[in-house]
């Protein structure tokens, strides 16, 4: 055997059989795609803050317009969306743990956390001062904020479906809870970007 | 880790579409795929052919009178488009790398084989909507394959919202075929088989689905910006609202020249499959090919603005990357002087898969020298946006990568079909798409140190011979494509039956029936330790290793 030890500790949970004949099992890789997907996501997201830094070190303003942004709706906004992150944190705990009524119970707040945030963002858009094509940082600020939101609510969707399907004797169990465990991989990148895009936008 | 769930890909057998219906079906085997993509892209390849037909017939003349200029512009953003976007890409990752990855790592399938049609079935419909695009009267998308603004912000715009919707489309095809590729190389591996094990193929392929998985969301994401320049009139590239269109260069860029090693990387793998069996040798310098190709990743990705030279980069900047980018001919030459070293001495027969093989070798140090030679800031300049450019680039995608997939294609049809492709006509179509090529961009060298700007249906007529050569040599290479074309037809009738392994080769696709069978080995998968294990005493190494294995 010359796998690496946490391969052949793997293995040996899941045996795989190679030349077993068809429908044979072999590892599950589905969690290293999707954070390959992310790699390939935070790219995009890359790309629009280098954009976005050259455009601010490059650019100038018009004259009357300003990079200071309105700042308590968007840390508290910030405070949630890291909040979400340990409640879901708490629901893959208690999924482990086939606890599943508590588990449910956390994927709902942090369901509701983020639905919160996506209107706390709505209430910010139609606060501000300018609108998307006023100058290059308004441009860029819906750009971002607005493809991360994207991100936000498809997390929102994803979360949703994961709690309606755990359940006993749903889709998510202790043992096998792919769909849980990808939605919260998935929701801590989204707010890891959003703690960047915080920072860039908002504090620079 | 979640536990083991049943692969959940592959319905059962009797499920899976037999016949030839299966090519146009949903197929999650990634044999049916990898020839979805081929046969997908080579269509696309005679429709971008036709372009460049169309292109070489204007220039065949100073004036601009076989099309209108507006027309012109539409041909030649369409050409660059269908060649990168539908054929290259798509045949040298996707097709090949879907038929062969598998097999060398000792699979049954892709890691994600749903989500590989998925991929595979976003390029039709692109490609449909790209071409239907230009079917709009004035409509088409005018500004090249690089779709600079200000330039893309002034032409029609429906046509460039088409344009980039298309390759939306396609830059994510290209996304989830490359997780896949890396999640099969790194994870899906036949126990017992290292990474310093699997043929060459592999580690281009891996090579090659880092850099789409680092650079094509950039690309997405710039394009998306564009398309708000476009259609909700926001300023980022737009000069006259504040705009900065050198950022779209960067950003551009930062795909775009990856985007020559994501079509020219796979290639080096397929070369180094090709030669080691038809030279009967082992391919020399295994562990330098394997990290001159992770070097050229590396370096790929910040290289990008020397096609920028000319766009106020500053000093510094230019520095860098013209340094960076002679850097990238230490791990290129190191694999050159491998493939050389690979031949050196060993029993070559020149059928037409190694022919275009040499051929690859010849044109690609060439290639690999202009590309040198536009590294330098003077030179650049004075050659930016010209013919030397376009020759430059026809020599390393098309004399380099497309000269490969042809030797791929002579090299694995016994394989894909379990019958041989005839020589004569293989040796046929070699002599004329080699001469074609060099007789059409050779000229264009000349053309663009004499200061023929690239992109223009209009030139000055003290070009007109050069550019008239150039133009018979297109003709050629229109004509080289009708002895393939008869070849795999006749072939298809009544071919020389290929057996198991026609090229006594180790690689383990070889090790099994052709065409193989659904889930690749009717029992259990090979354990190939040596796929370039030529000239020893007994090829039948593969076998052995297998059987000790057992």
């Amino acid at each position: 055997m010359t796998s690496t030890i946490s391969e052949a500790a793997d293995q040996s949970v899941h045996q795989p059989q190679h030349g077993a004949g068809h429908g044979e099992e072999h590892r599950d890789v589905r969690m290293f795609g999707l954070a390959t997907f992310l790699v390939a996501d935070g790219m995009t997201f890359a790309g629009f803050f280098a954009a976005y830094l050259t455009f601010r070190a490059v650019n100038p303003l018009p004259a009357g317009s300003t990079y200071e942004l309105e700042l308590l709706l968007p840390t508290i906004n910030t405070v949630l969306l890291l909040v979400s992150s340990y409640t879901f944190h708490r629901a893959g705990q208690a999924c482990r743990a086939d606890r599943l009524v508590t588990s449910r119970a956390w994927l709902l707040v942090t369901a509701a956390l983020g639905a919160t945030f996506l209107a706390g963002q709505m209430v910010e858009y139609f606060s501000l001062p300018f609108g998307l094509t006023d100058n290059l940082f308004a441009s860029t600020f819906y750009a971002l904020t607005g493809f991360h939101g994207l991100h936000v609510t498809l997390g929102v969707i994803c979360i949703a479906i994961v709690a309606l399907q755990t359940h006993r004797g749903g889709v998510i169990t202790a043992r096998d809870h792919f769909g849980l465990e990808a939605a919260e991989l998935y929701w801590h990148f989204v707010d890891g970007i959003w703690v960047v895009l915080y920072g860039l936008l908002y504090l620079l | 880790m979640t536990l083991a769930a049943p692969n959940p890909v592959a319905p059962p057998l009797s499920l899976q579409p037999q016949g030839w219906v299966r090519y146009l079906s949903f197929s999650t085997d990634h044999k049916v795929i990898g020839l979805q993509y081929i046969v997908c892209g080579f269509l696309f390849y005679l429709i971008g052919g036709l372009l460049a037909g169309a292109i070489r017939t204007e220039l065949a003349t100073p004036l601009s009178d076989f099309m209108p200029r507006d027309t012109y512009n539409e041909v030649l953003t369409l050409h660059g488009t269908v060649m990168i976007f539908l054929w290259i890409v798509p045949v040298v990752n996707g097709g090949f790398g879907n038929y062969l990855i598998p097999f060398y790592v000792g699979a049954r399938d892709m890691a994600f084989p749903r989500l590989n049609a998925v991929a595979f079935w976003m390029i039709p419909p692109a490609g449909i909507l790209l071409i239907t695009s230009y079917l709009l009267a004035g409509a088409a998308a005018q500004s090249g394959w690089t779709a600079y603004p200000p330039l893309s912000l002034t032409t029609p715009a429906a046509g460039q919202v088409v344009w980039i919707l298309s390759v939306l489309l396609l830059g994510g095809s290209s996304i989830f075929g490359a997780i896949n590729f890396i999640a099969t190389v790194l994870k899906l591996r036949r126990p017992g088989l290292k990474l310093m094990q699997l043929p060459m193929y592999c580690w281009a392929m891996l090579g090659t689905s880092i850099l789409v998985v680092l650079s094509t969301p950039v690309l997405a994401g710039v394009l998306v910006l564009l398309s708000f320049d476009i259609v909700a009139h926001t300023g980022f590239f737009n000069p006259s609202l504040g705009g900065n269109v050198v950022v779209y260069q960067h950003l551009f860029w930062f795909y775009s020249h990856p985007a020559v090693y994501i079509m020219v990387l796979p290639a080096f793998g397929l070369v180094s499959e090709i030669l080691p069996v038809h030279a009967r040798k082992p391919l020399f310098g295994y562990t330098t090919m394997v990290y001159s190709i992770m070097g050229i990743v590396f370096l790929g990705l910040i290289v990008w603005a020397h096609h920028m030279f000319t766009s106020g980069t500053p000093p510094w900047m230019r520095l860098f990357f013209t340094i960076a980018t002679a850097f990238i001919a230490v791990p290129t030459g190191i694999k050159f002087f491998n493939w050389l070293a690979t031949l050196w001495g060993g029993k070559i027969s020149l059928n037409s898969a190694m022919l275009f093989s040499c051929a690859f070798i010849l044109h690609f140090v060439f290639g690999g020298i202009t590309g040198v030679s536009l590294a330098q800031v003077p030179f650049d300049i004075h050659v930016h946006d010209t013919y030397y450019v376009v020759g430059h680039f026809h020599y390393i995608v098309y004399g380099g990568t497309v000269f490969v997939i042809f030797a791929s294609l002579y090299h694995w049809y016994p394989k894909f079909t379990g019958r041989m492709l005839n020589e004569d006509l293989g040796r046929l179509h070699f002599l004329l798409t080699f001469i074609g090529f060099n007789l059409c961009f050779l000229p264009q060298h000349w053309l663009g140190l004499n200061g023929m700007p690239r992109r223009v249906a209009e030139y000055d007529p003290a070009f007109t011979i050069f550019n008239q050569l150039s133009s018979i040599g297109a003709l050629l290479m229109a004509v080289s494509t009708l002895p393939l074309l008869i070849n795999v037809v006749l072939t298809a009738i009544r071919g020389e039956l290929a057996g198991d392994n026609p090229w006594r080769a180790l690689t383990p696709e070889w090790l099994t029936s052709s065409p193989p069978p659904v889930e690749n080995w009717k029992g259990e998968a090979p354990l190939v330790l040596e796929p370039y294990g030529y000239g020893r005493r007994s090829e039948e190494y593969g076998r052995k290793a297998e059987e000790v294995a057992a």
